[in-house]
């Protein structure tokens, strides 16, 4: 079963590369372009036929490893 | 002093490490990360680098191999544990240390000589250290220190802030900050302050020729307290 998860930053948490790309964008005439906010996503093959069972090991994955709870989220999609 | 380099697949410090070491009489060896334990030592050290190619996050992957278990044990025994640059980015990612080197501010890697102020000297690394302020080399893409604003004030309250960032006087300021770290954190301590993650890197300043010699004072510091 594949589980999808999305990282991001935490709000509040500078995101310098978003910034930059915020701004090539504003450059390139995408004017109405006002934060950028740059994320992560996975797509995780669990060898587990019971969806419930597969996200929660992929939720332990994401405490453990994938984010990093200091200054991102995750969210399980 | 008996120490021990851990090298993981992407580190590149871990010679420089050992060189500087070996200099000051340290009685070191290098230590593969898939080993399952470490040899007696005094003093582990986390090498500077690209740990699994900077993979992830910086250090992330490195913080859950195979020698790390020692490392911590080790760490919560009381044992001398010093993460420099990559070596510190690794240390945040065990939980070790607090917070999290995220990319530098103005997204450049820096690479250039900085002046490092002593905020703290009651511990074995700056006991009794002759100078305040310490110019080192800095050499990074992710050394911007970050921490929640709990963890801030639990660091300045127990005296973890090792080194910050300042002008040749000693002067804090932004000006003095290259990443954008907060508080121009350049080095922390754990609270029992055995464990110390900094991103400058005194072995490339243990000549005088080549660099400087405030790198020497670091390591002949260390030495001095552990007598």
């Amino acid at each position: 079963m594949k589980i999808k998860v999305i990282v991001t930053l935490k709000n509040g948490v500078l995101d310098p590369q978003g910034k930059a790309i915020q701004q090539t964008l504003n450059g390139m005439n995408f004017g109405n372009v006002e934060d950028v906010r740059q994320g992560k996503y996975f797509e995780i093959e669990v060898n587990e036929k019971d969806e419930k069972k597969a996200k929660s090991l992929v939720d332990d994955m994401c405490k453990k490893l994938l984010a990093n709870l200091v200054i991102e989220d995750y969210k399980i999609v | 002093m008996r120490s021990s380099v851990i090298i993981f697949p992407g580190s590149n410090c871990d010679r420089d490490m050992d060189v500087a070491l070996k200099k000051f009489g340290f009685k070191n060896q290098m230590v593969w990360h898939n080993d399952q334990s470490i040899p007696k030592s005094d003093l582990i050290v986390l090498p500077g680098g690209f740990s699994y190619g900077d993979y992830l996050r910086c250090g992330s992957i490195a913080s859950k191999s195979k020698i790390i278990k020692s490392v911590i044990d080790f760490a919560n025994s009381g044992g001398l544990v010093l993460g420099i640059c990559n070596g510190f980015q690794i240390l945040t990612e065990t939980g070790l240390l607090n917070g999290i080197l995220q990319q530098n501010k103005f997204l450049n890697f820096i690479c250039s000589n900085v002046y490092v102020k002593v905020k703290d000297k009651q511990n074995k690394y700056f006991k009794d250290l002759k100078k305040d302020v310490l110019e080192l080399h800095i050499a990074h893409n992710e050394g911007n220190y970050f921490c929640s604003d709990d963890e801030l004030k639990s660091l300045e309250d127990n005296n973890q802030i090792a080194v910050t960032y300042c002008g040749v006087d000693g002067t804090e300021n932004e000006k003095a900050n290259p990443n954008g770290a907060i508080k121009n954190i350049a080095g922390i301590f754990n609270k029992n302050k055995n464990v110390l993650g900094m991103m400058p890197h005194p072995e490339r300043m243990i000549d005088k020729y080549l660099s400087g010699e405030d790198g020497s004072l670091f390591f002949k510091n260390i030495l001095d307290n552990f007598k």
